[in-house]
């Protein structure tokens, strides 16, 4: 990355791999429509990828790199998207990107809770949203690669993100 | 509950939409929620279920039936599922 100033986050305690994955329900958006989803409606495992909210640049970057990488389009994984944005927010940025990838809607930010992967925004008072987070999930939903960023903005390390991929 | 029979296209704030769902729930109907956007343009997945854009719309498992227009989908609950319908009531 480039050379600058990046923000520690505080430490959390995170789910981690071993542990069965944290059930929720939310609205799940594709590009025609959005509908209640359980994470247990989704079959065989799962990336489950916590970003900013859309609109943010590092939203932008992590889907470039996502699609450019090709995950979960040629495999049963699954990649699904979490933020705190709205359905209508995730609409227009799964419909304006012709992205392959459905992303769950968070408003509160009680996945993130759950999951042990969220931050307050400094300068946008009251503002809480998930921390850039990956969770790769196994078939039967236990976690088996966990990454949580500690510091901000941050990024996954991609490359490591998908050698755990290929052992899932 | 792993599957949901009826499907229904709606628009959030949308009265003749919840005009259906107190039909739904009066019958004790479990039902999926898809939401689409204010846009008549945007709702192509109602579109090819209808060969409309316009909602509320259902799709029911049950008995093959799509429709749409809440009128219409009111008295087809009704006829179906209310008291000596079709599915023998609720």
């Amino acid at each position: 990355m480039v050379d600058f100033d990046v923000v520690d986050l505080p430490d959390v305690d995170h789910v981690s791999a071993g542990e069965a994955a944290p059930e929720f329900t939310r609205p799940l958006v594709g590009a025609e429509y959005w509908s209640d989803t359980a994470l247990s409606d989704l079959d065989g495992p799962v990336a489950l990828v916590f970003f900013p909210m859309d609109g943010a640049f590092p939203a932008t970057y992590m889907w470039n790199e996502i699609r450019d990488r090709e995950w979960g389009l040629g495999d049963d994984l699954t990649v699904v998207g979490v933020s705190i944005s709205t359905p209508y927010e995730h609409k227009a940025f799964v419909e304006e990107r012709e992205m392959e990838y459905e992303l769950f809607s968070d408003p509160s930010a009680g996945v993130g809770d759950r999951y042990g992967a969220v931050q307050n925004l400094d300068g946008m008072a009251r503002i809480r949203e998930h921390r850039p987070a990956v969770f790769l999930l196994d078939g039967d939903h236990t976690v088996r690669y966990a990454w949580v960023a500690d510091q901000w903005p941050d990024f996954p390390d991609y490359d490591e993100v998908e050698a755990n991929i290929a052992d899932l | 509950m792993t599957t949901t029979d009826i499907t229904l296209y709606r628009l959030q704030a949308c009265p003749y939409c919840e005009r259906v769902v107190r039909k739904l729930k009066q019958y004790g109907l479990e039902y999926e929620s898809r939401f689409v956007e204010p846009m008549h343009s945007d709702r192509n997945a109602v579109a090819r279920l209808t060969g409309k854009r316009s909602v509320p719309a259902i799709r029911d498992e049950n008995t093959g039936v799509t429709m749409s227009e809440s009128g219409n989908i009111v008295e087809y609950l009704d006829n179906t599922y209310g008291e000596g319908g079709a599915a023998g009531g609720a």
